[in-house]
This record gives C-alpha cells, sequence and structure tokens, in this order.
C-alpha cells in the first residue's frame, strides 16, 4: 500500500488507533463536520435529516414489532390484536410504526417538493434525483406490503387490487400475478412473503439512502437561490451550524407526530382494517393509504384497465426524467417568473389527485381527477419544456452573498437584520 | 482482421468461460423463482360439491372455491330472455348467453372482477345490481349483466365460467 499516505492527526489517541488502520474518522470529520453548506439554506433543507431519522426510527420499532407477529392468514389479525393488548408497550410500538409511515411519507412528499420548487433536480445532481425517486418507488411497495400484515379488511383487498394490477399486462399478466402471489387469490403464501419483503425492503432503502447522500456531498447541497458555493463568505459548516438547525427541525417534528400517535393515532387509520379479512365480501369503498391516493385517483380516471395502470406506473417513472425534460439552466422557481406559479399549480393539482382519490370514482370527483391527470402529465411534457424556452428569469444574484447584501441594501442603518454575523462566516482554516 | 491464432484461442476460452457462468448463474436463480409459484398442494386444492335443490327462481348463493367466491344463481324468465336478447358482436367480450350457461335457468359465475378482482355486488336482493340488472362492482363501477358479461364500466372481460358438472338434478360440482 501507499506509505506515503497522509494520515489524520487527531488528539485522541484511540481516533488515532482506528483513523490509522480504517480512515473512518476523518470520512466522518469531512462528511458531517467540514462539510460546507449554503448559508441561505431554509428549514426545507432539513427535511431530508428527518427522513433519515424516520427511516431508522421505522426500522426499529418494525423490528421488535416482528417479534411479536405472526405471519399466517388464522393468525395475523390477532397477533396483532395481542400486540395492542397484550404486549408491553406494544400498543406503542405499533403506533409509531402506522402513524411513522404516514409521516415519513410527508417529510419525503416536503422533500421532493423542495427539490422541485428550488431546481434541486438539475446539473450536477442529475444522478441524485434518480436515486431520490427510486428510493420514493422502494418506499411505496414497502408500505403497500405492510399495510397487507395487519389482515384486516383493507389489508386484504388494497392487496387483491393492487396485485390485479399486474394482471392488466398483456399475455403474461396472468401468470406473472399467480407468480407473485404464490397462489390463485391473495393466502397465505402471499402473506408470508409480503412479510419477508416488508421486512428487507426496508434495509435495501437505507442502502440507496446511503447512496443519495454521498451524491449530493459530492457537489454540495443546493439553496433556495439555486446558485454554487463560490467563496467561503457563502457557506457554513455543517457542524455545527446545520446540525443544530436540523435538532431544532427535529424536535418541531418530534411534537407533531408524538400529538398524533398519543391524541389521534387512528386519525388516518382505515376502520375497516379492524375487520378481520374476509375474501368473500369486498369493502364498499376500497381506499388506499391517503399518501397513495394520488396515484390511485390517477389509475381509476382512465376508463381502460391496462390504460389505468400504465398511466399510474407512468406518472412515477416520468418523474426519472425530469432533470431531462426542464431546459432552463436556471434551478430555484424563486428566479422563474412564470415556470414558478405552473409548479405550484402542480403541487395544488397533486393535493387534489389525492383528494379525489379517497372519494369513490363517479360524477364530479371522476371529472376533476380527469382535469386532474391531464395537468400532471401536460405539467411534464408541455409546460415544463416549453416555459423553459420561452421564459425570461428574474437576474440571479452574482453569489449567495450577494443575496444578503442586497437585503440590507433598502435599510442601511435599520438594524443588523440580514446582515451575516461574524459567527455565520466560515470559518477560513478549513 | 485477421486475429492471430493464439487471440482467438483466448478469446474462445473467454466465451466459453462467460457462458458456463451465465447457464450455471440462471441454473442457480431458477428453483429460487420457481419457488415462489403455487406450491403442490395448493394447484392440489380440490373440487366442491354444492347442493343446489334449495335455491329458489331469481336466488343466488355464494360459495367457496378455491378461496374464491363462487355465485351460483337459479335465474328467471324475464333475466334468461334479457340475456339473449343481446346481439354478442356489440359486447366488449363478444359471448351468447348459449355459451355461458349449461342449463339455461342455472347460472355460475366466479364471482370475482375482472378489472382488479373485488367481489360484486348484486348477490343479496337489497344489493345494487348496476344498470344491466346483474352485479355491480362497487370498486371502480363496472356493471355485469344477467348473464354476468361486463357491459360499462372498466373490467375488460365477462365474469369468468368456472369448470363444472350437474352431477344430478340438485348437486353441482364445481371445479
Amino acid at each position: 500500500m501507499d506509505k506515503n499516505r497522509k494520515v489524520h492527526q487527531f488528539k485522541n489517541p484511540v481516533l488515532n488507533w482506528i483513523e490509522f488502520r480504517l480512515p473512518i474518522i476523518s470520512y466522518f470529520k469531512k462528511e458531517y463536520g467540514d462539510y460546507p453548506m449554503p448559508k441561505n439554506c431554509n428549514y426545507f433543507w432539513s427535511f431530508g435529516a428527518l427522513a433519515t431519522i424516520t427511516l431508522v426510527t421505522m426500522i426499529v420499532s418494525g423490528i421488535f414489532l416482528a417479534m411479536n407477529y405472526t405471519p399466517h392468514t388464522d393468525m395475523a389479525f390477532d397477533s396483532v390484536e395481542r400486540i395492542m393488548r397484550d404486549v408491553n408497550y406494544g400498543w406503542l410500538m405499533r403506533y409509531i410504526h402506522s402513524n411513522g409511515a404516514a409521516f415519513f411519507f410527508i417529510i419525503v412528499y416536503i422533500h421532493i417538493v423542495r427539490a422541485m420548487y428550488f431546481g434541486s433536480y438539475k446539473y450536477p445532481r442529475e444522478l441524485n434525483w434518480i436515486l431520490g425517486v427510486f428510493i420514493f418507488l422502494l418506499m411505496m411497495a414497502t408500505s403497500f406490503l405492510g399495510y397487507t400484515l395487519p389482515w384486516g379488511q383493507m389489508s386484504y383487498w388494497g392487496a387483491t387490487v393492487i396485485t390485479n394490477l399486474f394482471s392488466a399486462i398483456p399475455f403474461i399478466g396472468e401468470g406473472l400475478k399467480t407468480w407473485l402471489l404464490g397462489d390463485y387469490n391473495v393466502g397465505n403464501a402471499t402473506l408470508n412473503r409480503f412479510f419477508a419483503l416488508h421486512y428487507v425492503l426496508p434495509f435495501v432503502i437505507f442502502g440507496v439512502v446511503g447512496l443519495h447522500v454521498a451524491a449530493v456531498h459530492v457537489h454540495g447541497s443546493n439553496n433556495p437561490d439555486g446558485i454554487d458555493i463560490k467563496t467561503n463568505n457563502d457557506s457554513v459548516n455543517f457542524f455545527p451550524y446545520m446540525l443544530i438547525k436540523d435538532t431544532v427541525a427535529m424536535c418541531a417534528f418530534g411534537v407533531a407526530i408524538s400529538a398524533v400517535i398519543f391524541f389521534g393515532p387512528n386519525l388516518m387509520a382505515e376502520v375497516d382494517n379492524y375487520i378481520p379479512a374476509d375474501p368473500l365480501v369486498t369493502p364498499a369503498h376500497i381506499v388506499p393509504n391517503w399518501y397513495l391516493a394520488p396515484f390511485y385517483a390517477i389509475l381509476r380516471a382512465v376508463p381502460d384497465k391496462l390504460g389505468g395502470v400504465l398511466l399510474m406506473f407512468g406518472a412515477i417513472v416520468i418523474l426519472f426524467v425530469l432533470p431531462w425534460l426542464d431546459r432552463s439552466k436556471v434551478r430555484s422557481c424563486n428566479y422563474r417568473p412564470i415556470y414558478k406559479w405552473f409548479m405550484m399549480g402542480f403541487f395544488v393539482n397533486f393535493f387534489v389527485l389525492g383528494y379525489v382519490g379517497m372519494l369513490p370514482a363517479e360524477g364530479l370527483y371522476l371529472l376533476i381527477a380527469r382535469v386532474g391527470l391531464l395537468y400532471y402529465f401536460g405539467f411534464f411534457f408541455f409546460i415544463t419544456p416549453f416555459v423553459g424556452w420561452i421564459e425570461k428569469p428574474s437576474k440571479l444574484p452574482l453569489s449567495i452573498s450577494d443575496v444578503y447584501a442586497k437585503n440590507i441594501a433598502p435599510n442601511i442603518g435599520g438594524g443588523e437584520k440580514g446582515i451575516p454575523s461574524p459567527a455565520m462566516q466560515k470559518d477560513t482554516n478549513l | 482482421m485477421a486475429k492471430k491464432p493464439k487471440n482467438k484461442r483466448r478469446d474462445f476460452l473467454q466465451l466459453s468461460t462467460v457462458t458456463l457462468g451465465a447457464v450455471g448463474t440462471a441454473a442457480f436463480i431458477w428453483p429460487f423463482l420457481k419457488s415462489m409459484s403455487p406450491a403442490e398442494d395448493t394447484l392440489a386444492a380440490g373440487s366442491t360439491e354444492v347442493d343446489i335443490s334449495a335455491i329458489e327462481e331469481g336466488q343466488s348463493i355464494t360459495i367457496k372455491w378455491r378461496g374464491k367466491p363462487v355465485f351460483i344463481k337459479k335465474r328467471t324468465k324475464d333475466e334468461i330472455n334479457a340475456a339473449k336478447m343481446v346481439q354478442a358482436s356489440d359486447l366488449r367480450d363478444p359471448q351468447d348467453d348459449a355459451d355461458r350457461v349449461q342449463k339455461e335457468e342455472w347460472l355460475v359465475l366466479v364471482g370475482v372482477c375482472t378489472h382488479l378482482g373485488c367481489v360484486p355486488l348484486g348477490q343479496k336482493v337489497s344489493d345494487m345490481k348496476g344498470e344491466y340488472d346483474g352485479w355491480y362492482c362497487p370498486c371502480h363501477g363496472s356493471h355485469y349483466d344477467t348473464s354476468g358479461r361486463i357491459r360499462k364500466g372498466p373490467a375488460p372481460k365477462n365474469l369468468d365460467v368456472p369448470p363444472y358438472t350437474f352431477l344430478n338434478d340438485n348437486t353441482i360440482k364445481i371445479g
């Protein structure tokens, strides 16, 4: 090996001993200590950290639930009820896990909204975006598998409807569905494999999250103005500034999720899932988890089985190519006077799709879902490429520090608001 | 571009190694994939005999066969006529009523919507039966007629007819 390798020296001899054999200490110092964050990042930039913390919480609570859960059609429902009634703090584990899933999606949706609005998906972070969409896909698969496990009516019929989507594929569809289920309908074989996959997929997610974070650290984080760090004056060290900021965000998040876990643990649950699965009776309304409802609305908006399935999967796949559909070089929508409004319209539209996805697909709701579907795909295929071509972006600041210089210009002498304090200036002895 | 014999030999070795490796990997993966298909005991799930003597005209019962609901309906004269009146060529999944029944008053169907697998309503008197007076799937709004054929909504096919035989006038064997 390279005898001339420079070994970082720390004050602590134990750290030195480790560093000499495995340079992991300097890696963490570089990536989570000295890592430069743009100093204009707002709280939207805390949602990546929140998502990571939620993922770990989900894995831990899930492992403890698995210790008391039985993946068998005759016993699954009862074992979940036993967790709720007899297992010490079982109710807490389960409510953390079920509400944690919902909050995980809330956080990830905000994280995606941030990435879209401030153009984080653009050069040079395209691969980062692709990994992110991949994580989103894995999350949807994992949450669907997990929703099956309590073996209530919604579990059973949700699993039936979703696995039947595959039967829409011409020629191989029926065979593929049977292979996925291990039976001709959702049964014990299905429950067993769903449990096995639900256990392992979060660790796959964890791995992809590692790549996702490593990728963002190569070119650094984006920021609300969408311009690159040019000098040391533009950034602050991750430690302690961003760590403290993320901790504040985590406290706020902890309050919000605790309020739901302790005071409204079933707010986001479906009543029908407290009825044991019955293969002979379909509930009047099969409702997906709210966080998957926008895609369910797209599925139902199409009067053709294969077409609906293709558009639903297409709605997710299209996200992968967003970096190439958007031709504008300006990242942040703050400097894109036209696209900004279409982008906000997209978020509202997504919300509306989710709302009608939870309601019966008929009459006005069906019409709204169809208009929403048109806007969803229109946004990607027409608005995004076209607006990037005709729009004249506002003038970008020269640097991130320049943003603050402009902010203080109108009220010189009016106080310290907006002036980066000396403490915020990054140490130059990096 | 003529290659030297030495290179040819190396190419051959490389190619055969890669090929053998690929075949070996595929052979190794196959049992894992195949283990996910329905097991032998699942495939062996047998047939079900049903006593139909108690079913009145216009009445319908639901039984469980291979984990799925099966509808057995004794149709009224009106329902049979309504099913026969339809021109098969006008349908999404063209099929004559005569091809879907063995005895025209007895309709036997797999009660699973061909869209996304819900159980359609229409078995109880109080149920919604849809615009064609047969079955109506509440999940995504598919309407089936009195022969179980798809008439309106997203489902692509008619309700399946399972294999069945009349053992005598009062007993049907399904499967």
